[in-house]
């Protein structure tokens, strides 16, 4: 039997742990099926162009329930950042010094983005040196498949 | 106009089980110890009470709840969501069924095992669609982490450094030493052990973030007239208020124009609007404190200080006895109990009947919030 919904933790042997995977509601989910594509895209109002983040039914500017999904150039900054201490879940605990950021987007900075900031697309949670975050600094999206196979936003500093 | 709120209804009794990190009986049996304690205290027969409010997050209800103080017919009942920002709003739900006939004698409890339970954000199975894809896949897990997003964006607009928020966890670490009821009594803080503790979200500290309690609480709302009749000096419900802004994101709000101007604000707008006193007039504030980032904030939001000013506001001893807003004067869910901020309004009561283990001399008006950073409310209570 197909499970209808994504596990909420990718737990398969070998997957480095039990990361949390995004679990999409309706209107989130062409987000990530954009993600994998490795587009980042955000949810526009077609009545009135207004973007909205998060994704919702209806635009609370114009009560349209007309929409699309623009694509962004993926580059932004860094509006705020935290570096979560344990007690934390088994396996953010194993990547000490992590971080959780938010990105305001270059073209809509009201529209933030919570992610983590990288070396790379495919390295650890813990990779960038805590000294380099910096509120302010500019950053760029690139892309991460976790081992659960789900597609997601991370982030690269411009001037690493 | 119809008819208000204003001074309509008071807070005729209140009740607290002892609180620790670990009690043995169970959430139920500490709400029936809180209630009656709190029924006993105003002098009324459990087999009165018509009303029951509390939090959707708690998880004793009132049929079980009824049954067992032997509680009379009741004619209202209402919960409300959004864990502590629904404190204030349980007491200004059974004031406003009270105030317009539809029930008597209200009780609002809470009664919360969070010492010796699970952490609520360790489930991950309940992980919800809408807003935690956009943020648990990240490793932003934790309340604390949540708000001290919004804590280092502030520190970073305004200027507010570690020091300010220590002033907040010392000026209730303070009170809960005077509070032989307090986990953290006969325990002080120095700034050597805040400035050293160990993370828990930087820039959030273990000193930044509220004690985990097992404990309960309640307290017993009437009308004026019934009040002025009990056994308890009344504590009059003067204005009270919800909150909850346009393009409001929970915790997470950091998808609006702008994140720092929280709950708080829409609430304190209502709060003043129906109300005789500003601002300038409270004695004395139990402002919600499950971190320390959200009283700076709040203070803001209240009208105590102006947009960006909360954090300089608490210098100088502002926040302890004699300063310029004695700050949560049982300890507040820093330092004597946190069981989602119920504490603050049955110290809020402690302060107007005189009582406080750190009495206010003369203090007549009080501020109680709610939870600051999620859908909020606010009592302005007077003697
Ligand atoms: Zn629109």
């Amino acid at each position: 039997m197909t499970p209808s919904v994504p596990p909420a933790t990718d737990n398969r042997p070998g997957s480095g742990a039990d990361l949390l995977l995004p679990v999409p509601d309706d209107d989130g989910a062409p987000f990530w099926e954009y993600a994998a594509r490795g587009e980042l895209r955000v949810q526009a109002c077609a009545g009135c162009d207004a973007l909205r983040f998060p994704p919702r039914p209806c635009c609370p500017n114009c009560r349209s329930f007309a929409a699309r999904w623009q694509r962004m150039s993926g580059r932004g900054r860094i509006w705020s950042y935290v570096l979560p201490h344990p007690p934390l879940l088994p396996a953010y605990a194993e990547q000490p010094g992590y971080n959780a950021i938010i990105v305001e987007l270059a073209e809509a900075p009201r529209i933030r983005l919570v992610g983590n900031l990288v070396t790379a697309a495919d390295a650890p949670l813990n990779s960038v040196d805590p000294a380099r975050l910096r509120i302010g600094a500019p950053v760029k999206a690139v892309f991460h498949t976790m081992p659960g196979g789900v597609t997601v936003p991370r982030w690269l500093l411009e001037r690493p | 106009m119809g008819p208000t709120l204003k001074d309509a209804t008071a807070i005729a009794g209140i009740g607290q089980t002892p609180f620790a990190r670990q009690l043995p009986e169970s959430e139920k049996t500490l709400a029936c110890r809180a209630i009656v304690a709190a029924l006993d205290d105003a002098g009324i027969s459990p087999s009165e009470v018509d009303a029951f409010a509390s939090y959707t997050m708690e998880e004793t209800d009132e049929v079980e709840i009824a049954k067992a103080i032997g509680a009379g017919d009741l004619t209202h009942f209402s919960k409300v969501g959004f864990g502590g920002g629904g404190s204030c709003a349980t007491v200004a739900h059974l004031a406003a069924a009270i105030a317009t006939g539809q029930a008597s004698v209200g009780v609002a409890w809470r009664s919360r095992k969070r010492g010796s339970g699970p952490r609520p954000w360790k489930n991950t199975q309940v992980q919800l669609p809408t807003p935690g894809q956009w943020t648990r896949p990240f490793g932003l897990l934790r309340p604390a982490d949540e708000i001290g997003m919004l804590a280092r964006r502030y520190m970073h607009e305004y200027g507010a450094t570690r020091d300010h928020l220590f002033n907040v966890a010392l000026a209730c670490r303070n009170r809960a030493n005077q509070n032989p009821a307090a986990i953290m009594y006969e325990r002080p803080l120095t700034r050597e052990m805040y400035m050293t503790a160990r993370w828990i979200s930087e820039p959030l500290c273990l000193f930044d973030n509220c004690l985990e309690t097992d404990g309960a609480l309640a307290c017993v709302v009437v009308s004026a007239e019934r009040a002025r009749d009990c056994r308890q000096r009344p504590v009059y419900v003067h204005s009270a208020a919800q909150g909850l802004p346009a393009q409001h994101h929970g915790m997470v709000n950091y998808w609006n124009d702008d994140p720092l101007t929280g709950p708080a604000w829409a609430a304190a707008r209502h709060l003043w609007k129906g109300a005789d006193l500003g601002p300038q007039d409270v004695d004395v504030a139990q402002i919600y404190d499950a971190f320390t980032p959200l009283i700076p904030l709040s203070l803001e939001g209240y009208g105590f200080c102006e947009r960006g000013e909360g954090a300089a506001f608490t210098e100088g001893g502002a926040l302890e006895t004699g300063g310029r807003l004695p700050l949560n004067t049982g300890g507040g869910g820093l330092s004597e109990a946190y069981v989602h901020g119920f504490n603050l309004i049955t110290e809020g009561v402690k302060q107007l009947r005189g009582t406080s283990t750190a009495q206010v001399p003369d203090a007549a008006t009080c501020l109680v919030t709610a939870g600051e950073g999620v859908p909020t409310s606010a009592l302005l209570l007077r003697s």
